[in-house]
Formats: C-alpha cells, sequence, structure tokens
C-alpha cells in the first residue's frame, strides 16, 4: 500500500478548494472527503480526510457554516448581521 | 436596571386562559433584562405584522465546533438593538433529564449573566435551549459551561444531542438501560456531534419500552425502543383485585387489544403471546397485573422525520429485537455502516428515511448489509416491505446450478 500523505497536505490541499471555489461552491464535509481520496488516491483515506477537516477548523483557516445544511467555509464577514 | 414598559396588547392575549404564558415570562425577565424587553417589542410587532423578524443561520460557533449555537439575528436592528444578535445555544442535557437544584441555579447564573436569561427546558431535541445572546458572549459562555461539567450539543448536519425516556431510573416497564445508552452514544459519537459531516441531522432517541415516552418512532433517525421476546408477566391476583374494583375488563382491556390477542371468562385473562404485538395497551390498563416479559432488549426502527424539507416519516422496523448491553457492539457496528452508506450517497438536506425511500429499502439493507426478515414492517399486522422475489430467485439459481454440478 502507497505510503499516506501528511494530515497537513490534505488540509492545505482542501483549505486550496474552498479558496479557489469560494462564493460559487459550498464544501460539506463529505464533499471535501471525497474531493481528497479523488485527489490522492491510496495515499488518502477517510480517517485522514477526518483529521485534516478538524485540523483546517482548530487552526481557524475555516469554520463550520449552517445555511440549511452544515457547510465548511473560510471566516468571512457574517452577512444576516448587516 | 428598569426597562421601560412596552405596551404589547397581542401579545397580552396569550396571557389569558389557564395554561402557563411564554408572554408572561418575557415579561418578568424585560424588567431587568434589555434583551427580553427588546424581544417583547419585536414579537409584538410581528404579531401585529404577521411577519417573522428573524435572521437564522449563518457563521456564528465557538472554536473547533460545528453545532451548538444556532445564529439568530434581527431584521430589524436599529428599532431592537438588543436583540441584534439573538443566538441559540443547545447545551446537551444529562440522559433523562435529571439535575441537582444546585446545578439548575448555576446554569441559570451563566445565562443571566451573559444572555437574556430566556431558556426553554427542554426542546424537542432534548438539549437545554438558552434562547438569545451576542456573538462576543458565546466563548465566555462555553467556557463557563465547561467548568461546570456541560457540553454544547448538536445542530446542523451533525449527531444531535441523544435523548431518552428516564428508564430504569423510574420505570419498572424499560427493558434496557435508556440512560446508559443514551450516555454511551453521546460520548462515542462526540466528534459526529461537534463536527457536522452528514448530509443533514441524525437522531438516535431511546425509550425503555412500546410506550415511547420520548416519540423516538416519529421523530428520530433511529429509534431504539425496549421490547420483550418472552410472555406478558400475570399476576392473577392483581386481575381478580382489578375485577373486584369495577374494571370492565373485557371492555376495557379485551375489547381494545389491536392484535385481539386476550381472552377473559369472568375469572381468568388468558394471553395469546405469539400474536401479541406490544402496543402496551394492557399493561398500561392495568399496571398492577400485567408487565413486560423477562427476556428484554430492544427494537431498532429507522428512518422518522418531522417535515422539514419533504413530509413526515415514521420509523419503521429494521432490527426486531436486540439485547443491548455494554459494549454494545453490535448495534456500533450497524450505526456506523449505515452512516458510511447514507454519507457517501445521500444529497444535501436528505435525512435517512428520504435516503431509503429514494434508493429502496431492500437496496439500502443490501449496502448496510442486513439481511431482510418478515418482522421488518412499517406497522405491525403489515406485510413486509421487502420483496422477496430476487431472492428466491437467487435460490433457485443456486439449486439449479447445484444440481447441474451433480
Amino acid at each position: 500500500m502507497a505510503e499516506l500523505v501528511k494530515v497537513e497536505e490534505v488540509a492545505d490541499s482542501m483549505f486550496t478548494m474552498i479558496k479557489d471555489t469560494m462564493g460559487q461552491k459550498k464544501w460539506k464535509a463529505t464533499d471535501l472527503t471525497k474531493a481528497v481520496l479523488e485527489l490522492y488516491g491510496d495515499r488518502c483515506d477517510k480517517t485522514l480526510a477526518k483529521s485534516a477537516i478538524r485540523e483546517l477548523i482548530e487552526s481557524g483557516k475555516c469554520v463550520y457554516t449552517y445555511f440549511g445544511g452544515s457547510f465548511i467555509e473560510i471566516p468571512h464577514k457574517e452577512g444576516a448581521e448587516n | 436596571m428598569a426597562e421601560k414598559e412596552r405596551k404589547t396588547p397581542k401579545l397580552d392575549e396569550l396571557e389569558k386562559g389557564a395554561w402557563p404564558s411564554f408572554v408572561k415570562e418575557i415579561k418578568s425577565a424585560a424588567g431587568k433584562n434589555p434583551m427580553a424587553n427588546d424581544l417583547l417589542g419585536q414579537l409584538e410587532r410581528s404579531y401585529e405584522e404577521k411577519i417573522g423578524h428573524w435572521k437564522h443561520g449563518g457563521i456564528v460557533g465557538v472554536l473547533g465546533y460545528g453545532g451548538g449555537v444556532i445564529g439568530r439575528y434581527s431584521d430589524l436592528p436599529e428599532e431592537f438593538p438588543n436583540v441584534s444578535h439573538f443566538h441559540t445555544m443547545r447545551i446537551n442535557q444529562p440522559a433523562g433529564w435529571f439535575y441537582t437544584s444546585d446545578v439548575l441555579r448555576k446554569l441559570c447564573d451563566i445565562w443571566e449573566k451573559h444572555g437574556s436569561g430566556l431558556t426553554n427546558m427542554h426542546g424537542s431535541t432534548g438539549d437545554m435551549i438558552f434562547l438569545g445572546t451576542r456573538t462576543d458572549e458565546l466563548e465566555p459562555i462555553f467556557s463557563e459551561l465547561t467548568k461546570l461539567g456541560f457540553d454544547l450539543g448538536g445542530s446542523g448536519s451533525d449527531v444531535r444531542t441523544p435523548s431518552c425516556c428516564c428508564g430504569k431510573a423510574r420505570c419498572e416497564w424499560a427493558c434496557y438501560d435508556t440512560m446508559a445508552l443514551t450516555y454511551f452514544l453521546t460520548m462515542h459519537y462526540q466528534d459526529e456531534l461537534h463536527r457536522p459531516a452528514f448530509p443533514y441531522k441524525w437522531k438516535f432517541k431511546m425509550s425503555g419500552c412500546p410506550n415511547d415516552c420520548v416519540a423516538s418512532v416519529a421523530r428520530a433517525d433511529m429509534s431504539i425502543i425496549g421490547t420483550w421476546r418472552d410472555d406478558i408477566q400475570i399476576d392473577k391476583s392483581a386481575v381478580t383485585e382489578y375485577a373486584g374494583k369495577g374494571m370492565n375488563i373485557q371492555r376495557d382491556v379485551v375489547g381494545n387489544c389491536p392484535a385481539k390477542c386476550m381472552e377473559w371468562d369472568g375469572t381468568e385473562l388468558k394471553i395469546d403471546n405469539k400474536a401479541c404485538v406490544k402496543c402496551m395497551h394492557c399493561i398500561n390498563a392495568m399496571p398492577k397485573a400485567l408487565s413486560p416479559g423477562n427476556d428484554r432488549g430492544a427494537c431498532i426502527l429507522i428512518g422518522s422525520k418531522a417535515p422539514i424539507v419533504e413530509g413526515a416519516l415514521l420509523s419503521s422496523v429494521l432490527v426486531p429485537f436486540i439485547k443491548l448491553e455494554p459494549p454494545y457492539t453490535e448495534l456500533i457496528d450497524l450505526i456506523d455502516r449505515i452512516h458510511e452508506v447514507w454519507s457517501e450517497n445521500g444529497k444535501n438536506r436528505e435525512r435517512v428515511g428520504e435516503f431509503i425511500q429514494r434508493v429502496g429499502m431492500g437496496n439500502f439493507l443490501e449496502a448496510i448489509e442486513v439481511e431482510p426478515v418478515p418482522e421488518m414492517v412499517a406497522h405491525p399486522r403489515e406485510n413486509p416491505y421487502v420483496f422477496y422475489e430476487e431472492f428466491f430467485e437467487d435460490e433457485s439459481e443456486e439449486q439449479e446450478e447445484s444440481e447441474e454440478e451433480k
């Protein structure tokens, strides 16, 4: 079996995906997991993807949001607060 | 600080009548809390205009968590500045809703210090609901709650705070320890509770017997309802006592049995236990004389929900009987297989019940590796919803193949 990539690398890839599609697509945790599994093939698994999401959230680079369902986004000014 | 008294003729109507009124409680809080006072003003305005003035959702929460805080903002912040932010916090309740009065006072002290002071004990999720605070108060509240030994509950697309009836703590009919299982599931699924990773919400509700006091059959994605496999226990002398005190056993017990599995000849009560559907009617009617059997466990049902995106669903039988004792390995294996299949294939905002309707129960059972059995029914005495033709075909093909080999 191929060696797994580092959790930080997966988190960075997720962050890039979110940043590059900001305003066009909202990512759920499952969407991000599927995307990195496709990107890294057998060098990534669901446990690693889960750890990467946790890394993203706990570092403050991303936050969970709720708009009908739960999504992962880059922190921004709350629209509803205006 | 005393707040100015608002004129609220519409809301005043809701104080009339025999029942306790939320308006009375908000007015009581409004005397000392500006948030509660502005809440009264905005509510009165909503009743006048027949329009809600709340904006819901967004990005508020505490660091690291994706659930437990429901963002809420007023769309009239200039008129009602004290409720411009009015976020709800869900606090994970103790299993069975047991508290000491001391801890309730401490919880209320935290909320009066940092929020509106208004609570909902309890919300339909089972959590304690703290109604109304500002974004900058969320972390201080969370910090004080954790010091007191409490945590936030679930919200959004995560495992919602598991809830249960009081079970063996106060009820002799509990067929398994609902509080122990609720605590176990809460701790086992901490990650899924605080970090939303599902297509939509997932609710566990545990009822100790088929009376289903937490209404799990109508509300939970997974309803775990206590039941038994052997015969209903009968205390014959107590039956005689009920009859002697004037109970019409034929009319009120036997006549109301949905399975028609009881007989009363005026002196002896007989039950055909094989035909019993465990409706609990007779046990409820004669609690001193009848009680659930001794071979107790639970029935696992799946797929109920209230109407939000689509219509309401009641849950239906997935596992007819399971012994529920620590370490609950069989149950956890089943739940994890369901989560895996639903997470992989569910659409955004699709509850597991809707997912099962979309893909078909047969395909769902195959995906979660559960064999269909005749007890998988939506209601007692109904035909099973699994079509067996394909299994018969598979079996006949296998037979033909083995005969050819011979």
